[in-house]
């Protein structure tokens, strides 16, 4: 397969100060020296507990966070360096879905308008084919057109994340980079999204860059896993083998953590 | 010597609005001596709402009918100042957001000593000797008495509404999704810590959680819920290996699994009516 998206020594560091004037100051490396290479229709799953990077990974390759080191390559051109104007294709063809379903949509908006924004915003086609667009695509994530007029509170979480899953591929995007879409949300519905998140992989080809916590998850849609602790990459590789053989003792560990993991072991 | 610690016999909670609506709809179920219990269910299903009856904190806008019997003795015939007896006493409970059951401006030493103190009258000596041992009981040092829960991490707040759920060595604790909202790896620390808790003081537990996985870690019986109905309970093992009931069936297929053999499956609510119906 080939390389859709490489990232090469990305490092970011925070400065936090503390005491008056600020005077104790402490450095932290959100992210030290990750390099990563994402391939073309696979599933590239970034796993950590809270506060090792992978979200600041995920943020940097959009430029939402400004990186002090590195260079990402993306369908020929470096994201780091491009103008505004360059930036704003290369977003188009990177889409995000965010964690919480409840946070991520504006409670003001329709449906509808929610969906139409971001082909406003590329300037995509006319009114009558943002219809189209935005119709058949509701369909396509488990949603019918009269949900179209609706405001979000009236949805429950799952079909939440649905409408955002349904705003984040009506750009048509290479990479979709999912930041724990399925942890706020019941076993029973996060079945469904993996479900379609999977299905929507196959029927439109796409490639995602899943950033979770729950290992179950991982093994579950990952194609490759990247563990990551403290900002640093601690061990990468295809999910069957890490799964099987772990190398480093934090992958272990985390193996380990699994809930319902040592009974099934045993 | 009755061997079940708590004996629920045809609870509902219904809203005081409207009758027919009820939210836990006529369950019974029984919690044995020194064992824990899991309740497993979707967001909705009644589960907290059971918990929240058996210590009598449900919302002014719910009422409920049916019997809880602790050690014997209704719950629901007692008057507000005896159930306050009851409450952290013998029965504690801990909550899903140690983020925001704990109260900012105070430190966690206070907020322990706070709890200890509704129920026992100690000289200050004696409470800060209670606090320490406390805090060595749940794994947090000593010096952290003085802290303030926004110093520390989610993980060490769930220790420390633990520590004053321990406080006064209840014989029933319920936790209500206590790790949901932890790191897998904190998320075993506490449920090590709850179970060996549990053992160590032989008290009973009753664990709600959506989370098969930590239902085959902790639990010894399982009692399923679906829109306010018990629709399976028994030994874990025969439940999670036979699961007799459709609903039990099609929530254990949403779980992924992490050999990575199975395949996953939503569950198709109109098929489920459809198995229901027959039953």
């Amino acid at each position: 397969m080939k390389p859709l998206l490489i990232a090469k020594n990305l490092s970011k560091q925070y400065i936090q100060t503390q005491g008056f004037f600020s005077r104790t100051k402490s450095i932290i490396h959100a992210l030290d020296d990750v390099s990563i290479i994402i391939k073309k229709g696979s599933t590239l799953a970034i796993v950590g507990e809270s506060g090792c990077g992978k979200t600041t990974l995920a943020k940097s390759l959009i430029r939402l966070v400004e990186i002090d080191k590195g260079n990402i390559q993306f369908m020929g051109s470096e994201i780091l360096r491009v103008q505004s104007k360059q930036l704003k294709e290369i977003r188009k063809n990177i889409q995000m879905i965010f964690q919480d379903p409840y946070a991520s949509l504006n409670p003001r908006m329709k449906i509808y308008q929610i969906m139409e924004e971001p082909l406003i915003i590329h300037k995509i086609g006319d009114k009558q084919i943002r219809q189209d667009k935005i119709y058949s695509m509701i369909e396509r994530v488990g949603l019918s057109i009269v949900d179209l007029t609706k405001y979000p509170h009236q949805f429950s979480g799952g079909q939440r994340q649905r409408v955002g899953i349904a705003r984040a591929l009506i750009l048509e995007p290479q990479l979709v980079i999912c930041d724990e879409p399925v942890s706020a949300l019941d076993v029973s519905v996060q079945a469904q999204i993996i479900q379609l998140l999977k299905n929507l992989q196959e029927e439109f080809k796409l490639t995602y860059l899943f950033i979770t916590h729950d290992l179950r998850v991982v093994r579950y849609v990952a194609d490759e896993v990247i563990v990551m602790r403290h900002g640093k990459l601690i061990e990468q590789g295809k999910t069957d083998i890490i799964f099987k053989n772990p190398k480093s003792e934090y992958t272990k560990e985390l193996l380990a953590s699994i809930p319902g993991h040592i009974s099934k072991r045993n | 010597m009755n061997n079940n610690i708590l004996k629920i016999n045809k609870l509902k909670v219904f809203s005081k609005k409207d009758f027919n609506l009820k939210l836990v709809n006529n369950i019974s179920l029984n919690i044995k001596r020194g064992k824990t219990t899991c309740i497993v269910g979707e967001s909705g299903s009644g589960k907290s709402l059971t918990a929240l009856s058996i210590i009598q904190l449900l919302s002014s806008q719910l009422s409920m009918s049916g019997d809880i019997f602790f050690n014997n003795e209704n719950l629901c015939e007692l008057d507000a100042e005896e159930m306050r007896k009851k409450r952290g006493q013998d029965i504690a409970m801990i909550f899903q957001e140690p983020m925001t059951s704990l109260n900012p401006v105070l430190t966690i030493g206070y907020q322990i000593q706070e709890a200890i103190n509704v129920h026992h009258d100690l000289s200050s000596l004696d409470m800060n000797k209670r606090v320490k041992e406390l805090l060595g009981l749940v794994g947090i040092p000593i010096q952290r008495c003085e802290s303030y829960p926004d110093e520390l991490s989610g993980g060490q707040r769930q220790r420390v509404m633990i520590a004053m759920a321990m406080s006064c060595n209840p014989k029933l604790l319920i936790a209500d999704e206590p790790t949901t909202a932890l790191d897998v790896t904190v998320q075993a620390q506490i449920l090590k810590l709850l179970n060996g808790l549990k053992n160590k003081f032989n008290m009973s537990m009753l664990f709600i959680t959506h989370d098969f996985g930590i239902v085959e870690d902790i639990a010894d019986n399982v009692v399923v819920m679906f829109q306010g109905k018990i629709v399976e309970q028994g030994n874990v093992k025969s439940v999670l290996s036979k699961p007799k009931h459709p609903y039990t069936k099609a929530l254990l297929n949403c779980v992924p699994d992490i050999l990575g053999k199975k395949k996953l499956k939503p569950i198709d609510y109109d098929e489920l009516s459809l198995l229901m119906a027959r039953l």
